[in-house]
């Protein structure tokens, strides 16, 4: 800011060691610049905490409850524990929980060490019970308890309703970033909020209408912040089912779009030469990591090229489009 | 704006600013990802008036909507400018110091009154009262502004008026107040740094400038033209006198994007000899006679471009270009080295090593340094220098330095085309969020969002001419006419239409458009155009 110096510092130990940080930082901040990063889901520094997920909870001397550590602001002097007997079982439950009910097959590889870190093991839950489809239509109060033989779980049937983006709910682990991606925090467009309660909670259109019936603009940004795949690319969801998408063989080249005057960067994500997913560093001040429908899907025009070598990446993505 | 051409603030400004004046911009849609910051402004309590003869999406987001009729912004600009003198609302001391020519400005907005800038702008004198006594008021203030300020045949008087209102308020140079055009495509901004103006080298020094020709003399090995070059629209009229017979057109398609496109067709065929450089085989390069296939800039290509924050950024190359396409650089050196220059085939990073050497502005922005801090914001005049935030700083300096900035009294001129009884209707053009320009690019992917090429009327007008949406209408203006379907819009009030300008195979909306041009900018006046609208089937 161009006005006024650096707030004062706030001293205190993470995991018994010192550490200084400015004033308003939260314990993740403070975590962080001791070296000690801590699991998120929910959480990402381009939107505001909302405390859906509590994989980030620490202990905080004297506090009689874990603390979410993304969210709360630290004290001076405050002692935080973030690898206390109480933290590692909270976390290790908490991801249990969420990977026994949802799929979490996709989630990034730090989620991943994580689980694996705390020793998770979702199947003690029991199997898994198969998906069911009629969970956009539950009423709150109306849940019905299962027989215990199996865990619950989300599982349903993808929604392919545009030619744009995927919704697999069955990966949804209600973490909310969409919610605040398409709200407040980035596109203030509100199309989906969380509609049901308790277990029958899911992400929802207004009455659950299509994404093309309902006030989506197709920016993408849900899909940006999404941690489980969840929300996906048409293109990537075409390429993993035909068994193409291959990451690892992936280029990820820095770039600005094409459109209008106000230069977001955009990170162009190409597979033998196409162009196969765009997203945008959410460490740069122009965007902060979100785009608009333009610059986010608006790059085809580069790969329409008629009959000019036709790769199988092409097939695919056209058959996609019908 | 003051001197170099560019936005005063950076985007971070306007989420700490208090009051917002979104003037001729539907930013929601042309520009989301600006309106981001600029929500972040609304949500930390920031006051918006939006002026706009559409109720757009982005007015909605107003605390007040200012529905002027087209082409009146200079009245509004005005009125508001004496309200706040006659409300002793200006600062003074910033005047004092930092402008001249107040006393003009103040008699020449002195017949502004409230009821005369409400009579011919259509807006309530209270609510122009309010928005001048809440900028003039607030401590930080910024005034927003695209397309619906400049596509007019006074564009630059409109953007004075504007420029005028901050120095009355002082309301420019300090943090989070500022004057910020949103420019309309990537490198608008970085065209203009680069000197694709008819007066400018590089850097906006200016080509009547002995020492400045001097300097890129030395270097480039050759003369510079003495004179000032044409913009666009001189260019035509020189091809309509047969001064210029032959043209070079790169990344341009104005046999669709100027106003008056059927006669600039005619013009373009008529050329002796026209070279179409673009990624497309468009309307123009088919009228070309040798077309240069080039590579997409920001996928197939190296180089930089210039945002709306003066930030000038790095584009690179993802993708290969296809089959015989090549990048714009090369095409150039090519050409070049037909032509005996001995050019060789710089990199793009060695080009913009000599834009360093020969524009100060430029000289600290190595591409090291683009890379490592996501770009940078000219004024940059050396490694050291971390880029420049906001703009005129120097205007509150102490003490005072720098030339005062001079108050530019203008004079409403209603629109060229004027409405009649034959053309009652004012139709004004726009962009959709989900399409851009003449269409060429954003047609290519699947938007679920996609609209059909339409005429938008008020819905009480739609009811008058009884016709149903979907209907095919005629639109005629003083130069040509189209069929398009009719749809019915709350956002537009009676009298006004819009179409989009996205889908000119569909609907040309520039066969109706007036070509009557800014004599300083060369843009020409899209944004109003009188016309008549009649069912389709009267017209057979």
């Amino acid at each position: 800011m161009a006005d006024g110096a650096d707030p004062p510092g706030v001293t205190l130990t993470v995991d018994g060691a010192a550490v200084a940080v400015p004033a308003g930082s939260t314990i993740l901040d403070a975590c962080r610049a001791a070296g000690k990063d801590q699991p998120t889901l929910c959480y990402l520094d381009n939107l505001t905490p909302v405390n859906a997920c509590r994989v980030c909870v620490v202990e905080v001397d004297g506090n009689r409850t874990l603390a979410p550590s993304c969210s709360r602001p630290v004290e001076e002097g405050m002692a935080v524990g973030t690898d206390t007997d109480r933290v590692r079982h909270s976390r290790k439950m908490v991801y249990e929980f969420l990977a026994s009910s949802a799929d979490m097959g996709l989630v990034d590889e730090q989620t991943v060490r994580w689980m694996s870190y705390y020793g998770c093991d979702p199947a003690r839950y029991g199997p898994q019970a198969g998906p069911v489809e009629d969970r956009d239509e539950r009423t709150a109060g109306h849940h019905r308890i299962g027989d215990g033989h199996a865990a619950e779980t989300v599982h349903q049937s993808v929604k392919v309703d545009n030619e744009l983006y995927v919704r697999d709910y069955s990966r949804c682990i209600l973490c909310y970033k969409c919610v605040e991606a398409c709200g407040e925090d980035a596109q203030n467009t509100f199309a989906i909020a969380v509609a049901g309660r308790g277990f029958d909670a899911r992400i929802s259109t207004e009455f659950d209408v299509g994404l093309t019936d309902s006030a989506c603009v197709f920016c993408g940004n849900c899909i940006s912040v999404c941690p489980t795949g969840a929300l996906m690319f048409r293109s990537e969801h075409e390429l993993r089912a035909a068994d193409m998408w291959e990451e690892d063989r992936q280029t990820v080249t820095r770039t600005v779009c094409s459109y209008c005057g106000v230069g977001c960067n955009l990170d162009l994500h190409v597979q033998d030469n196409r162009i196969v997913k765009v997203t945008s560093p959410i460490d740069h001040s122009v965007t902060s990591g979100h785009l608009c429908i333009k610059g986010r899907f608006g790059y085809e025009y580069v790969q329409e090229l008629g009959d000019l070598a036709v790769t199988p990446i092409d097939e695919v993505l056209r058959r996609a489009r019908g | 704006m003051l001197g170099a051409g560019g936005g005063t603030c950076s985007y971070e400004e306007i989420e700490t600013t208090d009051v917002i004046l979104l003037w001729g911009s539907n930013a929601r849609e042309a520009h989301p990802i600006f309106f981001h910051h600029l929500m972040k402004g609304l949500r930390n309590g920031a006051v918006m008036y939006a002026v706009d003869p559409r109720r757009t999406t982005s007015a909605m987001w107003a605390d007040a909507w200012l529905g002027i009729d087209v082409g009146s912004d200079i009245a509004l600009a005005n009125t508001v400018g004496r309200e706040i003198i006659a409300a002793g609302l200006h600062h003074r001391e910033f005047i004092e110091r930092a402008t001249f020519g107040f006393e003009i400005y103040a008699e020449a907005v002195e017949p502004w009154t409230l009821e005369r800038g409400a009579e011919v702008t259509g807006v309530p004198a209270e609510v122009i009262r309010r928005m001048a006594h809440d900028y003039a008021s607030a401590e930080r203030a910024q005034i927003c502004w695209t397309l619906g300020i400049t596509e007019h045949h006074n564009a630059t008087d409109n953007v004075r008026a504007l420029i005028d209102l901050a120095l009355l308020t002082g309301h420019v140079g300090r943090y989070g107040s500022g004057l910020v055009p949103i420019r309309g495509q990537n490198n608008v901004q970085g065209g203009g740094d680069m000197g694709a103006l008819p007066d400018k080298l590089p850097g906006f020094q200016d080509v009547t400038e002995p020492a400045v020709r001097a300097k890129f003399e030395s270097v480039w090995g050759g003369s510079v033209p003495v004179h000032r070059g044409k913009h666009i629209s001189l260019m035509i009229e020189a091809m309509e006198r047969k001064e210029i017979t032959g043209l070079y057109v790169i990344g341009e398609n104005p046999a669709q994007s100027e106003a008056r496109a059927e006669h600039v067709r005619g013009l373009l065929a008529g050329l002796d000899f026209m070279v179409c450089q673009d990624i497309f085989m468009t309307k123009t390069a088919q009228l070309a006679d040798v077309v240069f296939p080039a590579a997409a800039g920001w996928a197939e290509s190296d180089g930089t471009v210039t945002n709306s924050e003066r930030r000038v950024q790095l584009m690179r190359r993802a993708v290969e270009p296809p089959g015989e396409s090549k990048d714009d650089l090369e095409i150039i050196s090519l050409l070049a080295e037909r032509m005996g220059c001995g050019w060789g085939f710089p990199s793009a990073e060695e080009v913009w090593d000599e834009v360093r050497r020969l524009s100060s502005i430029h000289a600290g922005m190595s591409y090291r340094r683009l890379e490592e801090l996501g770009g940078l914001q000219w004024p940059c005049p050396d490694e050291d220098h971390p880029g420049t935030r906001f703009l005129h700083a120097r205007l509150w300096e102490e003490p005072m330095t720098c030339t005062p900035a001079p108050f530019v009294p203008t004079d409403w001129v209603p629109p060229i085309d004027p409405l009649s009884g034959d053309y009652p209707i004012r139709l004004t053009t726009g962009r959709r969020l989900d399409s851009y320009n003449t269409g060429v690019q954003s047609r290519g992917y699947r938007s679920p969002l996609r609209a059909k090429a339409a005429i938008e009327v008020a819905p009480q007008d739609g009811a008058a001419l009884g016709v149903s949406e979907g209907d095919l209408v005629s639109v005629t203006s003083r130069r040509g006419s189209i069929d398009v379907p009719i749809f019915f819009h709350r956002s537009l009030r009676p009298g006004l239409a819009f179409m989009a300008v996205h889908a000119p195979d569909e609907a040309d909306v520039n066969l109706l458009t007036n070509d009557a041009w800014d004599p300083k900018s060369g843009t020409a006046e899209f944004k109003a155009t009188a016309v008549r609208i009649e069912p389709a089937a009267a017209m057979s």
